[in-house]
């Protein structure tokens, strides 16, 4: 049963804000960022880790908030696909994605700009290969993902391009 | 002016949104006071209700409980036949049926309440197979378990088989498949008696959930309210369905006085709502010594599941494409839709015609192999031409020309040069290389006479601020209704696409312009679009304030002062059949669909005949569609449908235990990922079509039709294995393979 007594404190960073938050341990941070701090751009697909729709990233690593206990986050930092880029600006993946048509209906937007922000943040100049692996934890049902890799290749074009300049 | 907006890649309206994680949908709503709502579910597949007992220690109380008896009105979903019951009350027709509703502020206490509601139910024998129903092992719907039968007579096939020389004969299957959008279903209601009822939610048809929601509370239609959200996919899975949940959380709503959120996890998304409907087909052909088709008998069937909802029409799409774009002077199909106790299968992209689909290019290559010609030199010979009918009797007005694409897409893929090369190199090779083709295509609208009786209507606004808005109930759901419709007004006022948006499709506040299904979105409501659009400069040049030459400046502020003047400019448009379409419903005779995309498509696989693995290497994916409105969303669209069709050949096996799905999940539900897709290559043909906007057809059906037999096709021309059924599962493959070896 629920109980008030058993909620911990979490104390993490979220997007470069420090938040404290009472909830039970085993709170999903999926939960936990949608429902306590409102950040509702990560989504639930399937809640057992094969979709992606939630990935985010804890300490820089790109996980599956629907399978993080809430107390995992505990002095961690966490960035989702509201602090990807500066507020009114876009990260060039995201900016990518609207040009090569990448998103559709949308839902898995989110969780696949940062799978694919991740990936050129390992991988800054992947091959085809390198593209596919790096986002087969991430499931999309509208694009075929012919785009989503168009949508990488121009990402990764930009960037390099903004290195230069 | 600028240069037109027709055929630009004009980037997606609401794609900052969508990429920023600001888009809104419906789990992402927030409501004061809000109750999760959650579905109590038949744990057996035919029975009698006997009683409901809530066990276990919880505080029952503090829940709202809803069963058949609260329901105000009359207790069905009301679509076609009106057989499907809210809430099953005196007996449970298939595993899932919903029996009881339960709401509660906290979400873990009502998962906890759900699991602790027992529904105790007498079971009676059920049927789970076409076979089974068709028997009438146990009649369990109507009088004879048949939901709809449909015959196709043209020539007369009984006088062929004498004079044929060849006769070939085959049965095909296609299993069950489930969309699998990624946003599950879900719906938000509030409901009293003083203001009606309102729900926002996934769905691809408000005015659908509309026709379902007044009858069930006996409202009024003006105080029922039906908004869409952002929607995270639909593929036909949001069509129907959505009805259903949104009368749950009204219902919970209405007792309750509060907010009611029904949103499923994925577990209940797939095993209680619909799917592809199983198929069985069998062909019975006559050919001439010359390559030509002289008879066709073709027997469809359809597993419906347990009610009504919409076989009767999934069916009547895959018996009018069961025939092809081929020309034969008789042609006999007798269809039926069969029940079974299962959940009722519904509406998923292509609708009917992938499965009848792949059973003729399946089929095809079987009768090409014993006429001694090559799959491609057998359909070039029965190809049909402008001037031409199909099994309906319709006379083909458009210029199609197959052959033309079937060359195009044999040049792509290179297809001739591959089956030689192929041939030579799969000698002692492990890993097996096949390519195979498929040439198919898909009626684009409603059939028959299905779009005089919507009559839709679309609506278009001029707003004080100068800007154009487009008033229709057509859902975006991710295939690009928002950004191609505002393309088309944008392109028939000669404005920039910017100054066009969407209302926001709220029943509330925008006309009927029928369901977003069915390929018809962009060939009819666009083209409604563009007549309101000519309509709404007509008035605004008639009213003096606009020259018949204007810049967008001086459009916008022909809208301000119209609007100040006279108030509120709206112009409407509603659906006129062209009036060469005639249909006769009662025989099955005539234009079955106003036109049709027209597609040879071409896959290249490996088979790893130790393994058994199917890999798609290569696609090349020839239409002609009409005119393409925007080249970026027409290819997202063909792209998507080959994946989700190389999901349906390859991967996506519905696993059935006793009417119910018993891989609910998507660990055990298998559909491509970035590692099974291809770079799928997307060519279009341009013909316009006379009565869509700009030109435009329907195509977002289409690649479901015709992906799957190619492969299965280029399977076989790997192997050499026949394969009769899919999804073609390594396990499936392996056996085939043990059988091809001894």
């Amino acid at each position: 049963m629920l109980d008030e007594a058993r909620k911990v404190d979490v104390a993490c960073k979220v997007n470069g804000r420090d938040h404290s938050i009472r909830v039970y341990p085993m709170a999903r941070l999926l939960d936990v960022l949608r429902e306590e701090l409102h950040l509702t751009g990560a989504k639930e697909g399937c809640g057992e880790g094969e979709c992606g729709a939630c990935s985010v990233f804890l300490n820089g690593q790109l996980v599956n908030s629907c399978l993080i206990p809430a107390a995992q986050a505990h002095n961690a930092e966490i960035t989702t696909i509201e602090g990807i880029a500066p507020a009114e600006s876009l990260h060039a993946v995201q900016q990518a994605f609207i040009e090569a048509g990448g998103s559709q209906c949308g839902i898995c937007t989110p969780g696949m700009i940062m799978a694919a922000v991740n990936l050129l943040e390992r991988v800054p100049q992947p091959n085809e290969e390198d593209v596919r692996v790096g986002l087969a934890g991430n499931l999309c049902r509208c694009t075929g993902y012919t785009k989503i890799f168009e949508a990488v290749v121009r990402a990764c074009r930009q960037m390099r391009e903004q290195v230069r300049a | 002016m600028p240069d037109r907006i027709v055929g630009q890649p004009v980037a997606r309206k609401e794609a900052r949104d969508k990429v920023t994680g600001r888009s809104r949908y419906v789990d992402d709503l927030e409501f004061p006071e809000l109750l999760h709502g959650a579905t109590v579910r038949s744990p057996c597949a035919r029975g009698r209700i006997r009683g409901v007992h809530f066990e276990g220690s919880l505080p029952w109380g503090e829940f709202t409980v809803v069963t058949a008896k609260d329901i105000p009105g009359k207790n069905c979903i009301t679509l076609i036949l009106d057989d499907q019951p809210c809430l099953a009350d005196t007996v449970v027709n298939h595993p899932e049926e919903a029996v009881v509703l339960l709401a509660h502020p906290d979400k873990y206490l009502l998962e906890e309440a759900r699991r602790s509601v027992r529904v105790d139910i007498e079971p009676l024998p059920a049927v789970f197979t076409l076979e089974e129903s068709l028997a009438q092992k146990e009649i369990v719907w109507g009088r004879d378990n048949i939901l709809k039968s449909i015959a196709v007579e043209k020539g007369n096939v009984d006088d062929v088989w004498a004079r044929a020389d060849f006769i070939i004969e085959g049965e095909y299957r296609t299993g069950a498949q489930e969309q699998l959008y990624i946003e599950p279903n879900g719906m938000v209601a509030v409901a009293n008696s003083t203001d009606g009822v309102t729900v926002w939610g996934s769905m691809q048809c408000p005015y659908y959930v509309h026709k379902a929601l007044v009858p069930l509370f006996g409202l009024p239609e003006n105080k029922v309210r039906v908004v869409q959200v952002e929607t995270g996919g639909g593929f036909g899975g949001k069509e129907e369905y959505p009805s259903m949940i949104a009368a749950h959380a009204a219902l919970l709503a209405w007792k309750s006085g509060k907010p009611v959120k029904i949103i499923y996890d994925r577990a209940e998304d797939m095993a209680a709502t619909t799917k592809r409907h199983p198929s069985r087909t069998r062909h019975r052909t006559a050919v001439s010594r010359e390559g030509k088709l002289l008879g066709m008998e073709i027997e469809f069937a359809l597993d419906g599941g347990a009610y009504a909802t919409l076989s009767a029409v999934v069916l009547s799409r895959g018996t009018i494409h069961a025939a092809g774009p081929y020309l034969c002077p008789n042609v006999r199909i007798r269809s039926r839709a069969l029940a079974t106790n299962t959940p009722p299968q519904g509406a998923f992209r292509g609708f009917g015609a992938p499965q009848s689909t792949f059973a003729l290019e399946r089929h095809l290559n079987k009768v090409a192999l014993a006429v001694g010609l090559t799959p491609g030199e057998f359909r070039r010979r029965n190809f049909l031409r402008e001037g031409q009918t199909t099994a309906t009797g319709q006379v083909i007005r458009e210029k199609v020309d197959m052959s033309r694409l079937l060359e195009r897409a044999f040049e792509l893929s290179e297809y001739s040069a591959k089956v030689k090369r192929f041939a030579e190199e799969n000698l002692g090779r492990r890993v097996k290389k096949g390519i195979g083709f498929a040439s198919f295509m898909h009626g684009a609208g409603f059939t028959g006479s299905g779009e005089k009786y919507l009559a839709s209507i679309v609506g278009v606004e001029a707003t004080r601020e100068g800007r154009v808005k487009i008033l229709t109930a057509s859902t975006e759901i991710g295939q690009g209704t928002n950004t191609i419709l505002c393309q088309i007004a944008a392109d028939t006022l000669g404005l920039d696409c910017g100054r066009v948006e969407m209302a926001p499709a709220d029943t509330a506040t925008v006309p009927n312009s029928g369901p977003t299904v069915a390929s018809r979105t962009c060939m009819i409501v666009g083209k409604l679009v563009e007549s309101a659009a000519r309509a709404l400069k007509q008035a605004l040049v008639g009213s003096g304030l606009l020259p018949a030459q204007y810049s967008p400046e001086e459009f916008a502020q022909a809208c301000t002062r119209y609007v100040e003047k006279h108030g509120a400019l709206k112009t409407f448009s509603q659906y006129q059949q062209p009036p060469e379409i005639q249909w006769d419903e009662e025989n099955y005779k005539g234009d079955a669909y106003g036109a049709y995309g027209w597609a040879v498509y071409v896959a290249e696989v490996s088979v790893d005949t130790l393994t058994c693995e199917v890999r798609v290497d290569d696609f090349v994916a020839v239409q002609e569609v009409g005119t393409v409105i925007n080249p970026v969303l027409a290819s997202g669209q063909i792209e998507g449908g080959v994946a989700q069709a190389i999901g349906f050949a390859l991967y996506e096996n519905v696993v059935w235990h006793e009417g119910r799905m018993a891989n609910s999940q998507m660990t055990n539900y298998i559909i491509p990922t970035s590692m099974d897709v291809p770079r799928i290559r997307v060519y279009f043909e341009e013909v316009p079509y006379a009565y869509g906007p700009a030109g435009a057809k329907g195509l977002g059906e289409l690649p479901m039709d015709g992906t799957a037999p190619a492969i299965v096709n280029a399977i076989e021309n790997a192997t050499g294995i026949i394969i009769d059924q899919i999804p073609v599962l390594p396990e499936q493959l392996m056996e085939l393979l043990k059988v091809s070896r001894a």
